[in-house]
């Protein structure tokens, strides 16, 4: 008797305070059952932040992070450190934040991914189950493209230091070593790379350092494409004001070929003798991504539907970052590979719950750059979701260059990485 | 069986509002995402250089974007270039969103 009393609004009424349970019991982290297991691999901008953004939207999801470093090591900064500007200590995080949320955090290699029986395999021998795969595996370097950089010789004396970590500290030991009076040539692949504008800040960075310290030397930038890549103005006013006579600029300077016993790069008409050759390969969708078979654009990256991130070639496994086949205009950089993750875990608890996905994600970036100690230029652009030609497109009209190069963004830029790095990592 | 019925569309009506509840929510919670790499995950900005949106009144961060998207701030670096690429209705979003966030400590 008394449920034929009750009203249709006083069940609506019930429903409501329900759903509010529901929402609230989203930001718990540990308590109800849980709505499905994540295994993420890489720990890099993609991978961190899709580990984070999924414990904290997701609440009561299994997350496991398999990364194959002990740490993170940020390659915005990392140019500074090449400077003399900053330490590798300022741009090293741990994975403690996201364990303290709850995120099992692995340290290990994957060797294979099970897309069938949906698991993922470490070279220890540990399976891994999941429910939904996120693989966030970088960049790796195309160094069959180069002749002679084949050799683990030729690849110690010719440092990408396109991955910070031990090659960073490795080409400033190389900068810091060098004669004064000696020739640094930086060697940049056609676009698309990792970081467009970053083998130009790279140059800033070397030319601010030997400008002070060894003013005889010189740095020539052999650059791969017809011009500067990103935010030209500002660069070529770089380096035009700043670093006249210590810096030469090539574009059309495609490197073919590295001679390691004579130190020598060898474009298409010309040799080059330098003292130190930091050689940026060209690059690909990481090894994982060509092991697992997820490589399915220019057989060199992964096309994915922009709506989840998922791979277009393996259901339930999400890629990130760098590794993707770019929407039209997106740059492959750190702050986007973590709006990708966003992007990912939403749509992945969406999945887990049998909820429909967000039909309209919009995504966006900034890049800084330092051309010297302490002033900074940026790029930024917005991208939205285009449900008819299913992908991501540049707002028109927005985005844009800085003005002029300028000290206030060089904070800006100094807390950019802090937040980045406290919204992949929670450190 | 009426009754039954009734209870089934009354569970159908339930079940279709909580999920447009829900992406509705999360609509804003994500747009609101693409703000954190500068202004902090959930507007808690790190340091000083960057204002946090968390707790601030959502019509103060609308009108805030309003004028940056008009060209109205003068000096700004960066937020008139951003602001052009979110609709009127996103901003909306996102600014309510940030509203209902815990401040920074």
């Amino acid at each position: 008797m008394m449920k034929h009393t009750l009203s249709r609004r006083r069940l609506l009424g019930a429903g409501s305070a329900l759903v509010g349970m529901s929402l609230a019991g989203c930001a718990s982290t540990a308590s109800g059952p849980s709505i499905g297991r994540v295994v993420v691999i890489g720990g890099g901008f993609g991978g961190s932040t899709a580990a984070h953004y999924i414990k904290l939207w997701g609440g009561n999801v299994d997350v496991t992070l398999v990364e194959r470093n002990a740490s993170f090591v940020s390659c915005p900064m990392s140019n500074l450190v090449l400077g003399g500007y900053k330490q590798m200590g300022e741009i090293t995080k741990g994975y403690q934040g996201l364990k303290a949320l709850g995120v099992k955090v692995v340290q290990g290699e994957v060797t294979a991914i099970d897309a069938a029986g949906k698991k993922v395999r470490l070279a220890d021998g540990t399976q891994l189950a999941y429910d939904r795969l996120v693989v966030s595996p970088g960049v790796d370097f195309m160094n069959e493209a180069v002749a002679g950089l084949a050799t683990p010789a030729a690849q110690g004396k010719f440092l990408h230091s396109w991955k910070a970590g031990p090659q960073t500290v490795a080409l400033r030991n190389q900068l810091t070593d060098m004669r004064d009076g000696g020739v640094v040539a930086i060697s940049i692949p056609k676009a698309p790379y990792r970081c467009p504008p970053g083998p130009y800040e790279r140059a800033c960075m070397v030319a601010a350092y030997l400008k002070e310290h060894k003013p005889k030397s010189k740095v020539l930038v052999l650059d791969g494409n017809p011009e500067i890549v990103s935010k030209k103005g500002l660069f070529e006013k770089a380096f035009k004001d700043r670093y006249s006579g210590i810096l030469e600029y090539r574009g059309n300077a495609e490197l073919k070929e590295v001679d390691a016993r004579n130190s020598v790069a060898k474009l298409e008409f010309e040799d080059v003798k330098a003292d130190v050759i930091n050689v940026i390969p060209p690059q690909r969708a990481g090894d994982l991504a060509r092991s697992a078979g997820l490589i399915n654009a220019n057989n060199r990256w992964v096309n994915v539907n922009w709506q989840t991130m998922e791979s277009t070639a393996a259901a339930g496994i999400h890629v990130l970052g760098d590794a993707t086949m770019s929407a039209p205009a997106m740059p492959k950089s750190g702050h986007m590979a973590n709006q990708h993750a966003k992007v990912a875990a939403a749509a992945i608890i969406n999945q887990l719950q049998g909820l429909p996905v967000n039909a309209t994600p919009v995504v966006m970036n900034t890049c800084y750059s330092f051309v010297s100690q302490t002033e900074v230029v940026h790029v930024a652009s917005v991208h939205q979701y285009n449900a008819e030609q299913k992908t991501f497109l540049a707002v028109p009209g927005s985005g844009g260059v800085s003005a002029v190069a300028n000290v206030l963004e060089g904070r800006y830029a100094l807390s950019w990485a802090d937040n980045i790095w406290a919204d992949m990592l929670r450190a | 069986m009426r009754f039954i019925r009734f209870l089934a569309v009354a569970f159908l009506a339930l079940a279709s509002n909580w999920a447009t509840a829900q992406i509705d929510l999360n609509l804003a919670r994500n747009l609101a995402a693409t703000c954190a790499n500068c202004h902090g995950t959930t507007g808690q900005a790190v340091g000083k250089d960057v204002k946090s949106l968390a707790g601030l009144p959502a019509a103060n961060i609308a009108s805030l974007m309003a004028a940056y998207k008009a060209g109205a701030i003068p000096n700004t670096t960066i937020m008139h270039q951003i602001a052009k690429g979110y609709t009127d209705d996103q901003i909306k979003l996102i600014a309510g969103y940030f509203a209902d966030q815990k401040p920074a400590k």
